[in-house]
């Protein structure tokens, strides 16, 4: 017998079930096709107009910087802008997202854009976050061909767009997004939702900023 | 025959062997509060130690001896939220199996107080009668803490006495290391436990440490008077009772 | 590891007189409780979610084997491969082969309580593979030859000039005069060091929080961001899990994420929750080109359908030790097994047996502090004392304790024998108290006045002075 068959056969035995149970069956069935959410906390289920202000709070509380622009077009800039604010040279480490695409860096000739994934020698990098959490702060970013997953934590600094449409209440939300992307019970590689820039507490249970991952986090909502 | 609600007092073994006061005390409180005190004489220990130890066999005979003695009343009530503890949650589950028993024991758990929080949630019980002057600190013991809900109830009744004044320590909720026989088992982790609570009892100022389990008073006023300290410990039906003429746990 | 359980006494008398490591643990008193706390009272519906947390995992629990099932299927589909391991011989064998198939020199880790289970390290080193730990305390004991103290803190045991003295033993390649006095000097230095070695790593392995069975999906949630490097840049991503970690659903796993990190460091999410569902896919820039996870049980189909299931809610969030007074007096180390504090002393008995196991269901005060914050309510004091009968029936109980307590019994089962027992011994007690009130040594009970005074009864039994009273009373 397989150790796949064989550790089936012992947690059947343990619960004393055969595993043919048809209501055994039928309530993990059911379990699996609705998906049904739980409990969603009040902060999470607050109007439109709310959520990017309770998103900003908890964003900023966990050590994000946030700036607010009106349109894509107006990415660049702020990109440049932020740079120049952290003094840091003007290069940033970009995949090829359609959105961050349409926003026009050609218009800002200083700023160089390197495309693809990080080789971990970035200052700086942008993404495009598919989502964002309002109850916790968090941003929900899914790998893809135009969205490298290394851009995420290489880079020092992480600047991140996401459109102030796209940020929902609750966790629940963002996966119901990721559903409606990539179908029910459908993931792509990786889905990274990340709340402030890296950190450790690992030595005396203080906390410092830039362990591993980005040691800033720019959010950049749009719209 | 009276319409008082009758009261089995459970004294617990350490009151009855080590702090009889406690026992009068508790006696007391039950009938000021209005209420017709019994004190059966076939009790001695409520199983904890043998439950505690993993002896349910010993633990489930002095069960049925408890039930049996008890069960006739409208109310059992200790005063201890340890002893309370294991006659109100725990007794049900030594039965499981038993159906006849574990009904028995059921209704008898439903009957169960801690002596405080019957005073103030069943009796209603306001304020009490105490001449009892000075400052003191509370010490919420683990099992009436966390088992029982007991926090506001102790204090309600400190609070509304004249000469009372309450100085909370740091860290009322943390174990004072006691842990029944624990204590005796692991000496050395009991001891490093019981010297924090010590030091955040002295921080208090207080004259008094007060607490609503003897266990932990023992541990603490041993801990206490081993250091040379000078709080002095009484348990809190003492105060309230206003019978604190006899020597403080472990003396002055 | 070696498990040292066996010797908790004396581990924990050594760790009381351990000065640096007394230093230490007063972070995780200080630290991890307040944090908590403002967490939890920030959320008004935390004690729901902590119901429905329980209730999911008893869902799965109680469904194990066909979630097993669908879970397997969807990470086969998803281009993953799932291997079941039944003990830590066989998962230690599968990961090995999973390596040799890649030719791996060079292993990275995220930081994994699953892989300190099975000995990972130790068994890598012994096969020519060198094991890279990337959490900065896993890294700082992997330097230090220790196993974790704490299963959220590894290195929490340990103060900033340790950490120090042991960087400046092992970087030699870096200038001996740089300043390492602060805490972010420490943790840049660890950053540079590691950031070559993901990229020089052929594997990487990381353990999982969660496994999804709605997707497929393993599930890391971390604050440093090494897991996620580990797991990106490593040719292979290896995924060392126990049976117990399936959650049905994604918004399972919502419900389950809200009280793990508020439980664990107190924030309402940890820095980076990471859903990892296959390889990468064939457009993907980067990511592992290869997805393998490993589902172990060791010990875990044994604990269903006992008393102690509900111990397999268990989500590692290390609320149970950070509350925990033993743990607080004597640290991790003590324990000497892998898992410390309240859960590891109810898994321990359970992974390694009673008899190796009992020190530590003893070595609880049932305070229930752990229980209180437990974020899936695990009765762990409970499922302690259910050791306690485990051991007790099979005489392991020490004879000294185990013959006091019959001897205590057979009295107190007999009140009238009892009375007449306690009428004469507390009176004797009483006069040993002398006018002090209190006893500063007494024969057999040396526990007691080891550290603290007897205190002296006050003669008379309750009982005795009751009924006297009573007599009187009558007789007036």
């Amino acid at each position: 017998m397989s150790a796949r068959d064989t550790i089936l056969a012992k947690v059947r035995r343990s619960l004393a079930v055969s595993g043919d149970e048809a209501a055994r069956r039928a309530a993990v069935a059911e379990r699996l096709s609705d998906a049904k959410a739980g409990v969603i906390p009040a902060r999470g289920q607050l109007p439109q107009d709310e959520r990017i202000a309770l998103f900003s709070k908890y964003a900023e509380k966990y050590g994000a910087t946030i700036a607010r622009v009106a349109s894509i077009e107006d990415l660049p800039q702020e990109v440049s802008r932020y740079l120049k604010s952290s003094n840091l040279p003007a290069s940033v480490r970009m995949g090829d997202d359609v959105l961050l695409k349409s926003a026009g860096f050609e218009r800002e000739p200083m700023l160089t854009v390197l495309s693809g994934a990080s080789d971990g020698t970035d200052l700086a990098g942008v993404s495009h976050a598919r989502g964002a959490v309002a109850e916790s702060g968090t941003l929900v970013l899914a790998s893809g061909p135009d969205n490298p997953v290394t851009i995420n934590f290489l880079p020092e600094h992480h600047i991140v767009a996401v459109r102030a449409e796209d940020i929902g209440a609750s966790l629940e939300e963002a996966f119901a997004g990721i559903a409606a992307t990539y179908g029910k019970g459908e993931m792509p590689r990786t889905v990274n939702f990340v709340t402030g820039p890296s950190r450790s507490g690992d030595i005396e249970q203080k906390i410092i900023m830039g362990a591993h991952g980005p040691r800033a986090l720019h959010i950049v909502i749009v719209g | 025959m009276t319409d008082k609600p009758t009261v089995g007092l459970f004294v617990t073994c350490l009151a009855d062997l080590f702090r009889p006061t406690v026992g009068f005390a508790a006696a007391k409180l039950i009938e000021d509060a209005g209420c017709e005190l019994h004190v059966p004489m076939a009790q001695t220990c409520c199983g904890q130690p043998a439950y505690n130890s993993g002896d349910r066999k010993d633990a489930r005979a002095l069960a049925e001896q408890a039930i049996e003695a008890f069960e006739g009343f409208d109310y059992v009530v200790a005063p201890s939220g340890s002893c309370a503890a294991m006659l109100k949650k725990h007794y049900p589950g030594l039965f499981k199996g038993d159906a006849t028993w574990e009904k028995r024991a059921q209704a008898f758990s439903a009957k169960v107080y801690e002596l405080v929080s019957f005073l103030t949630d069943v009796m209603k019980v306001e304020k009490v009668e105490s001449q009892f002057a000075g400052t003191v600190t509370y010490h919420d013991s683990c099992s009436g803490l966390r088992e029982l809900g007991i926090k506001a109830q102790p204090r309600k009744l400190l609070g509304a006495l004249p000469g009372v004044t309450l100085a909370e320590m740091k860290d009322s909720e943390v174990c004072c290391g006691f842990g029944g026989t624990f204590c005796v088992k692991y000496p050395d982790i009991s001891n490093a436990i019981v010297e924090k609570k010590t030091a955040t009892i002295s921080d208090t100022g207080a004259d008094v440490l007060l607490a609503g389990d003897i266990g932990c008073l023992m541990n603490m006023a041993g801990k206490i008077r081993r250091e040379g300290g000078k709080t002095q410990v009484r348990h809190v039906a003492e105060v309230l009772a206003g019978m604190t003429d006899t020597p403080p746990i472990a003396g002055k | 590891m070696q498990i040292t359980t066996p010797n908790f006494k004396e581990n924990a008398t050594r760790a009381l007189n351990d000065a640096p490591l007394q230093k230490a643990l007063k972070n995780v008193e200080i630290g991890f409780i307040a944090k908590r706390l403002a967490a939890v009272d920030a959320l008004p519906e935390f004690e729901q979610l902590r119901d429905n947390a329980r209730d999911i995992k008893n869902h799965t629990l109680a469904h194990l084997d066909l979630y097993l099932e669908e879970y397997e299927k969807k990470v086969i589909a998803s281009g993953g491969h799932v291997h079941f391991a039944e003990t830590a011989e066989d998962a230690r064998a599968i990961i090995l082969d999973i390596c040799r198939k890649r030719n791996a020199k060079t292993v990275t880790k995220g930081k994994s309580m699953i892989t300190e289970e099975i000995g990972l390290n130790d068994f890598f080193e012994k096969n020519g593979i060198t094991p890279v730990e990337t959490d900065l305390g896993e890294y700082i004991i992997q330097l230090r030859g220790e196993t974790p103290s704490h299963i959220i803190a590894p290195a929490v045991h340990l103060n900033k000039d340790q950490v120090e003295a042991d960087f400046r033993r092992v970087h030699t390649h870096l200038p001996a005069d740089r300043d390492l006095t602060e805490h972010e000097a420490l943790l840049n230095e660890a950053r540079l060091v590691l950031r070559q070695r993901y990229f020089e790593a052929d594997v990487g392995i990381t353990g999982a929080n969660f496994l999804v069975a709605e997707t497929g999906s393993s599930v890391i949630v971390t604050n440093e961001g090494n897991g996620d490097l580990t797991q990106t840049l490593g040719k292979c991503h290896v995924v060392v899990a126990s049976l117990e970690k399936l959650v049905p659903t994604l918004n399972d796993c919502s419900q389950i994420l809200r009280v793990l990190a508020r439980s664990a460091t107190g924030q309402d999410m940890s820095v980076y929750t990471t859903f990892s569902t296959g390889p990468k896919r064939a457009e993907d820039p980067d990511g592992p080109e290869e997805y393998h996870v490993v589902l172990l049980d060791n010990g875990r189909t044994a604990m269903l359908g006992t008393e102690f299931q509900e111990m397999l809610r268990c989500i590692r969030c290390g609320a149970c030790m950070n509350h925990c007074p033993v743990y607080h007096a004597v640290g991790g180390h003590a324990y000497g097994a892998v898992y410390p504090g309240p859960m590891g002393a109810v898994l321990t008995p359970s992974l390694s047996g009673i008899e190796v196991g009992g020190h530590l269901p003893n070595a609880s005060t049932f305070c229930g502090r752990c229980e209180s914050v437990c974020p899936m309510r695990i009765p762990l004091p409970k499922m302690m004392r259910h050791w306690r009968e485990r051991e007790f029936e099979k005489h392991l109980t020490p004879t000294a304790a185990r013959y006091g307590l019959k001897f205590w019994a057979f009295f107190a089962r007999r009140p009238k024998l009892y009375r007449a027992a306690v009428s004469v011994a507390m009176p004797l007690l009483s006069w040993l108290g002398g006018s002090s009130r209190r006893i500063h040594s007494l024969p057999l009970a040396d526990g007691w006045t080891k550290h603290r005074e007897m205190p002296a009864p006050e003669g008379k039994t309750f009982l005795q002075a009751w009924a006297e009273k009573q007599a009187r009373e009558a007789g007036r």
